[in-house]
């Protein structure tokens, strides 16, 4: 049960996200969660979306650099303390995060989106503590 | 083998080499005495006549010429005939911004041609070949002086220029091309391209590939062998002496060989002026032995290099010349030590990294700064930050190892750093904007 993620590479230079997120709308690709982590000199933008072997190959033939990577969306309910009780679980299974975000969907609500060292641990530790990681088309 | 055009200089014996050279030296030197007022008062001021002159022994009595020189000159003082004997003129693209016109007679052309065709044989060429020049033609000296030894050899010549390089490709394939001749920087780019059009080296015919005009190193060599399925060739010449041939690399690929019947080689101590002996580096200086339109004597090339007479198993006897280190114009003084681009070339190239860089140097509150942009490959680009952050770090640890000073790696996206489609702008250095 995972998501593929898209990473692309963005130079931290004035216009750059725009050109990106703008050549992302032209293709009609409709986002569904998205991060971006940055330094001094770049940045990654991370995506999920609906078709992301189509999206992936229309942004690198736009030039853009970029990389698929499996990451696991979590549901996560309402009221305080249900993040921190995912990563509890994830933690007591040796499960290292990389890194994380939050976003929505009509479907499920609120989630995370996690990037774990290993997938398959992660995910069979939180079935084992009642949370279903989804698919990608569940997000839609 | 028989992949000489005039073996019989190009593999003549020392001893006959060194009659070529004595005749031609004390002919050229009292022609030009004659007919070059301004090296005349550099004679006289030095109190050497065309008498002292006997043989290549009593080389180093001579005055030294110095780019300086050039421009004091500039346009008509080197002049070496009556201009109604000149038929050519060719220029450097003055990006140092002193700008050198030379000029050529017919037999200059020829002599230039000749040279040209020496390295285009010294390659496989033969008449069987359809050689692509993709140098600029015009004022610069790579695409005339290619052009013209490739008539020399018998070559179909593809007078393509350099530019378009899509067509470039379509031109290869079409009309089978079998060597090319332009900027080692613009051989990497057709690689490139030649990759992003879905092909393959195998679907191109050609066999080797002479590039000059600009340093470049071993590991770009290998990277362009490898794109474009050939042997590639370093060629070396500059505008002051000919252009493109003064020396020129055979199937050995161990330096070039000087075609020294014409451009009689010595390396000097840049600092001192002294003649230092074979094998020790030095600034590689020229005397043109019987150019007529622009006859230079002891012309300080600024190329730092070292000399060999190691016998070579291509069978030629000319001496051969190491791949300069540099221009001594191109040697950055960065917090006081000195820095040649192409180590930082090597070492990019090293960590697998592709030949399109830039080199920043600026002055920060009284600090020398070196910034160092490079492109990040499909290969090398992961999804996590700290990946990619180590990867800058180890990039710059292993170029502060070679120059001993720290620079700064900055990671870009592919395509970012503007292509050359002849002599390439890897450095700006902005501390000469300031000053």
């Amino acid at each position: 049960m995972s998501v593929k993620q898209i990473s692309v590479f963005i130079e931290n230079k004035k216009g750059k996200l725009a050109e990106a997120t703008k050549f992302i709308a032209s293709h009609n690709i409709n986002l569904r969660a998205l991060s971006i982590a940055d330094t001094q000199d770049f940045g990654i933008l991370r995506i999920i979306c609906e078709d992301p072997e189509k999206a992936n190959e229309a942004l690198r033939e736009g030039g853009f650099l970029t990389t698929m990577t499996k990451v696991l969306a979590a549901p996560i309910s309402d009221e305080p303390g249900s993040l921190a009780a995912i990563l509890e679980v994830l933690s007591e299974s040796n499960v290292i995060v990389e890194y994380t975000y939050a976003s929505l969907s009509e479907k499920h609500g609120a989630y995370m989106i996690l990037r774990v060292d290993d997938n398959q641990v992660a995910a069979a530790a939180l079935a084992g503590a009642g949370i279903k990681t989804v698919d990608q088309a569940d997000l839609f | 083998m028989a992949n000489y055009y005039q073996p019989e200089v190009e593999c003549a014996s020392l001893e006959e080499m060194r009659a070529i050279q004595n005749e031609k030296l004390v002919k050229q030197v009292k022609r030009v005495y004659e007919n070059v007022e301004y090296y005349r008062n550099l004679m006289d001021e030095k109190g050497v006549k065309p008498e002292d002159i006997q043989s290549i022994d009593d080389l180093h009595k001579l005055p030294f010429l110095t780019k300086a020189d050039l421009r004091d000159a500039y346009p008509y003082g080197l002049l070496g005939t009556d201009l109604k004997n000149c038929v050519r003129i060719q220029s450097t693209s003055g990006t140092t911004g002193r700008r050198v016109v030379a000029f050529y007679t017919q037999k200059d052309v020829d002599m230039w041609e000749e040279c040209c065709a020496r390295a285009i044989m010294a390659v496989g060429g033969t008449n069987e070949d359809v050689c692509q020049v993709a140098y600029g033609y015009g004022l610069f000296t790579g695409g005339p002086g290619l052009n013209g030894g490739s008539h020399k050899v018998g070559c179909l010549t593809l007078p393509m220029s350099s530019g378009n390089t899509e067509r470039q490709i379509q031109f290869m394939q079409d009309l089978h091309s079998t060597i090319i001749c332009c900027t080692p920087s613009y051989a990497a780019y057709i690689g490139e391209t030649v990759k992003e059009m879905g092909l393959k080296p195998e679907d191109l015919d050609l066999k080797a590939g002479i590039f000059g005009a600009e340093p470049w190193t071993e590991e770009m060599r290998r990277n362009i062998e490898k794109s474009l399925g050939i042997k590639a060739y370093d060629i070396y010449g500059l505008t002051e002496t000919s252009g493109p041939g003064v020396s020129f690399e055979c199937e050995e690929q161990t330096g070039m060989h000087i075609n020294e019947d014409h451009f009689l080689a010595e390396i000097i101590d840049p600092e001192t002026g002294e003649v230092l002996p074979e094998g020790e580096k030095g600034e590689l200086v020229f005397t043109s032995l019987d150019k007529e339109g622009f006859p230079l004597l002891r012309y300080r090339t600024r190329d730092i290099c070292v000399l060999s007479r190691k016998k070579c198993s291509c069978g030629r006897t000319l001496i051969k010349m190491s791949k300069p280190m540099g221009r001594s114009d191109d040697m950055m003084i960065i917090r006081g030590v000195n820095v040649f681009p192409s180590q930082i070339e090597t070492v990019l190239l090293k960590e697998g990294y592709s030949e399109n860089y830039l080199i920043e140097v600026d002055r920060v509150n009284n600090t020398d700064t070196l910034d160092i942009s490079v492109e990040l490959t499909p290969e090398q680009f992961t999804d996590t930050m700290k990946d990619l952050t180590a990867k800058e770090k180890a990039l710059a640890n292993a170029i502060k190892t070679m120059l001993g000073i720290n620079p700064k790696v900055h990671l870009v996206a592919p395509k970012t750093i503007t292509r050359s489609e002849g002599k390439a702008v890897r450095v700006i250095d902005r501390r000469k904007l300031h000053d």
